[in-house]
């Protein structure tokens, strides 16, 4: 078979990558300087039983009967520091040090799909700047 | 760009636009915009420039003499009326109707379409009575699609978000990089599906054709019936009690759940020996060259 083999490290701990910001475990990852794969779980479906009231109530406006394209968005690490990944701007937004992070994934993965949607329909969001310089109709 | 008003953005060149808001000393560095979360952010559920739409408010489009152009720029213009439930009758199999929509929406089309429906959307709950051709629902962000009868192959080609379902069955290579969201399909499903899926969930509720899940980086499959083979990379693995609930909540939403339960479905994951290319093993080397 074409390829080699995956070598990477495995998440064993919520705060892994804050602890350990390179997240070199393996001796691959050693080996080439970068920690491979990614930095949280990225098929860990949501657990509805922490679904917040800010979510709860963006579901009903949207008219979804879940969290529809919220389900792939987790809390990752970005050098050290939490943060989502933002596929509309193609980067990470970082969570501000001064807020505390739950103990567990499943509740940071709801705070991060909040801190989303707020910034994604906000003015200051990038991607205001993008349509207001490109937009066609 | 806080110094230029909309009014004078208005009267300027693309060019002019791009300069004034700052757009052109951008510097690249890396991955990373250094953007932080403003805790205070006003509470908005859609985008800014989204119209005001109202579910209870609709109407209806006979679409049997327009082009596909005339009718997804009908769509935009009764959306920006406050139309939030519009119905599409007689699509007569156009292609590429109801792309690009961006914001809420209930969109019905009693019948059948084309190629690339629906696609490039971004937060409709769509509804298609009928049938519908190749890539239905390409590079859909957000909302939720369901097709009462069959699909094409492609369908949900390169899909990131939301939830693509049809009740019937659809072609080959389901899901071809897709990375994210949903597809759910009641009945069977062609070979190659989930090609190259990067991430999200695929559901089969029936028999899945060969190369199920072939060079599959990340991202989950579950079928119901029978796999009539795995493609390279492509493993089995263990449901969680999270899975399980998560399959048979999204069913039971669909409809697609029968007295069986979510129990015999199999799991499919990526085996993730085709992550790494940079150091080939030189008899695998041969088997390339």
């Amino acid at each position: 078979m074409a390829g080699t083999q995956y070598r990477g490290s495995e998440i064993e701990d919520v705060d892994q990558f804050r602890k350990d910001a390179k997240g070199l475990a393996s001796e691959r990852e050693k080996e080439i300087g970068q920690h491979i794969g990614y930095r949280y779980d990225v098929n860990l479906v949501p657990d509805y039983e922490r679904i917040t009231p800010f979510l709860k109530k963006y579901i009903e406006v949207m008219g979804w009967d879940d969290l529809n394209w919220l389900e792939d968005i987790h809390m990752g690490y970005e050098e050290g520091a939490a943060a989502v990944f933002d596929r509309n701007i193609n980067g990470w937004v970082r969570v501000p040090e001064h807020i505390e992070l739950p103990d567990n994934q499943q509740d940071r993965d709801m705070l991060a799909r909040e801190l989303l949607v707020k910034f994604q329909m906000s003015d200051r969001h990038p991607l205001g700047t993008l349509r207001k310089a490109y937009s066609k109709f | 760009m806080a110094g230029v008003s909309d009014a004078e953005l208005k009267t300027m060149t693309q060019e002019e636009r791009v300069t004034a808001l700052g757009m052109r000393t951008e510097q690249l560095t890396g991955r990373s915009m250094f953007i932080e979360f403003d805790e205070a952010a006003e509470e908005r559920f859609t985008y800014p420039w989204a119209p005001e739409v109202d579910f209870n408010k609709r109407t209806e489009i006979d679409t049997g003499e327009m082009t596909t152009t005339e009718v997804n720029r009908k769509i935009r213009a009764l959306m920006a009326e406050g139309y939030g439930t519009i119905v599409l009758k007689d699509p007569r199999g156009k292609h590429s109707v109801g792309t690009g929509i961006l914001s809420r929406l209930n969109l019905i089309i009693e019948g059948s379409i084309g190629y690339f429906g629906v696609g490039l959307i971004d937060g409709p709950n769509v509804r298609i009575t009928g049938r519908v051709g190749w890539s239905c629902g390409e590079n859909m962000m957000s909302g939720s699609v369901v097709i009462e009868k069959n699909a094409g192959s492609t369908f949900g080609a390169a899909i990131r978000g939301g939830d693509l379902v049809c009740r019937g069955s659809v072609g080959s290579r389901t899901g071809i990089d897709m990375k994210g969201g949903t597809i759910i399909v009641g009945g069977d499903t062609g070979a190659l599906s989930g090609f190259m899926m990067q991430r999200g969930r695929m559901v089969v509720c029936g028999n899945a054709g060969k190369n199920l899940g072939d060079s599959m980086y990340d991202g989950t499959i579950f079928v119901g019936g029978e796999i009539k083979s795995l493609g390279v990379d492509a493993v089995e693995a263990e449901k969680t009690d999270l899975d399980k609930a998560w399959l048979t909540r999204k069913l039971t939403q669909y409809g697609l759940i029968d007295e069986r339960g979510v129990d015999h479905f199999t799991k499919v994951v990526s085996g993730k020996m085709l992550w790494n290319y940079d150091n080939l093993e030189p008899t695998e080397k041969k088997m390339i060259l």
